[in-house]
């Protein structure tokens, strides 16, 4: 139990430690049109659904964390966002089947729309920003359209590990009984 | 049942909508708390800083190392027709640049003559590379590879080129963060090198793609600033040391106001292909309060 636990932890870990890192280094050097695939939010969705709304809401927490150190001028707002994405989606774990992409696909999606909306009425509609249409079409769209692009890569990777370590933990469990 | 109080033989979990009420408290305390003071950024920017930095720093390597790969490739055939056209070139420089060499020595001449100081090759300069850029789309700041053990500390200015990049706005013991001028919160004070007629710059999300920023508060009544002056930091600003060139300008407007002017700068730097920069280790002299 505590060894998959710990498993657990962390892959995850690992997980929100690459795709920071990708998000950042990487995939900037590959931005088209300057617009940057959100690789966070695919993960913390995903594990929402997958997993349900704890582990969304743990994960989305430290990723948003994460950028709140090294990007953020104030530290928790990014992680709040986050963790309530996670936590929404972990709303949905019980309808969710592994053979399904619908579903997954939609829910980032919308995930991702989320964000860019929030992002947008917190840190520049209330700068007397009002041009929303400009930011919905060149910055918002664009994000999700890349995500959504990414998300079918990047998604499968994650529900087979997922798959992995829940085999693993019931293999586990069968010892201890 | 209540779902929080601890049974004998059961185990202890708190479900997830306790968890995400306690997390917002803190969360929206830390937000508070961060808003005017840098509380928190000193340990968790020093543990960020031992854990992600030298990771970033070899994935950014490995990127750009193959970025410019590519980049060899595709220029070789571009590369030896310019050659030749650059040795032309050499030599007209060379005895250009002698001519000037001259100029030179009479200007640092006529220069102690006044007591002028020189321009910022005086100011201390220490390089460094960009190891990450911000992970969203909409503000624009980027760390670089050396921080507060580097002799480097918040609101110090960032060159590259010649032109201005920004300034630290957040520093670990190895890293710091830049703040670029084109950032959409990004506003400086400016003046026109020419004229010194003072404006403010402030940068702009939509027109990241056009590569311009804008200017706007320009008092020019003798209506003498034309497209292509020269835009430096001006005297006031607080943050910026005087006299760094920002760009030029691009399109000039009257505002409806038939007072002020506004318009867009081209910076003197390129933001698309930038790599390193130049940290000036001196800061604005400013009032004590």
């Amino acid at each position: 139990m505590v060894i998959g636990f710990m498993k657990r932890m962390l892959v995850t870990a690992f997980f929100i430690f690459i795709c920071f890192l990708l998000q950042c280094t990487v995939f900037r050097a590959l931005a088209f049109g300057g617009i940057v695939p959100n690789l966070l939010i695919v993960l913390t969705a995903s594990f929402g659904f997958m997993r349900g709304e704890k582990n969304g809401l743990f994960i989305g927490f430290f990723s948003g964390l994460l950028i709140d150190i090294f990007f953020g001028s104030v530290i928790g707002f990014y992680a709040l966002l986050y963790m309530y994405i996670g936590y929404a989606n972990g709303k949905f774990s019980a309808i969710f089947y592994p053979e399904d992409i619908k579903l997954p696909i939609t829910l980032i999606l919308c995930s991702d729309f989320f964000y860019g909306i929030i992002c947008y009425v917190i840190l520049f509609l209330l700068r007397g920003k009002f041009d929303f249409s400009y930011y919905l079409v060149h910055i918002i769209f664009p994000e999700m359209v890349y995500t959504v692009v990414v998300t079918l890569f990047l998604y499968p990777v994650v529900l087979r590990v997922n798959r992995g370590l829940e085999r693993g933990e019931k293999r586990g469990e069968k010892k201890f009984v | 049942m209540s779902p929080i109080v601890k049974r004998k033989g059961e185990k202890f979990t708190l479900p997830g909508k306790y968890l995400l009420f306690i997390l917002t408290i803190l969360c929206t305390g830390m937000v508070l708390l961060t808003f005017h003071t840098t509380i928190f950024s000193g340990p968790l920017g020093t543990i960020a800083g031992y854990t992600i930095v030298p990771f970033q720093e070899g994935v950014s390597a490995a990127g750009s190392y193959l970025r410019s790969r590519s980049e060899e490739l595709s220029q070789i055939r571009d590369l030896i027709a310019e050659n030749e056209t650059l040795k032309e070139q050499i030599d007209e420089l060379t005895i250009e640049n002698t001519r000037l060499q001259q100029d030179r020595y009479e200007l640092t001449s006529l220069r102690e003559l006044y007591e002028l100081d020189s321009q910022y090759d005086e100011y201390e300069k220490v390089g460094a590379r960009i190891i990450a850029r911000d992970p969203g789309n909409w503000f624009y700041s980027f760390v670089i590879n050396k921080g507060a053990e580097d002799g480097l500390s918040v609101d110090m200015n960032v060159m590259a080129g010649s032109g201005l990049v920004g300034r630290i706005v957040d520093i670990g013991p190895n890293w710091s963060k830049v703040k670029a001028i084109i950032a959409d919160d990004s506003n400086i004070s400016a003046m026109v090198l020419s004229s010194s007629d003072n404006m403010v710059v402030t940068g702009d999300l939509r027109l990241y793609a056009s590569g311009v920023i804008s200017f706007e508060q320009l008092i020019d009544s003798d209506d003498v600033v034309a497209e292509g002056d020269k835009i430096v930091t001006s005297n006031i600003s607080d943050k910026f040391l005087p006299g760094i060139l920002i760009g030029y300008i691009n399109t000039i407007n009257t505002d409806s106001n038939n007072l002020t002017k506004s318009g867009y700068i081209t910076p003197a730097v390129d933001f698309e292909h930038l790599e390193e920069v130049l940290v000036i280790l001196e800061l604005k002299q400013t009032i004590e309060d």
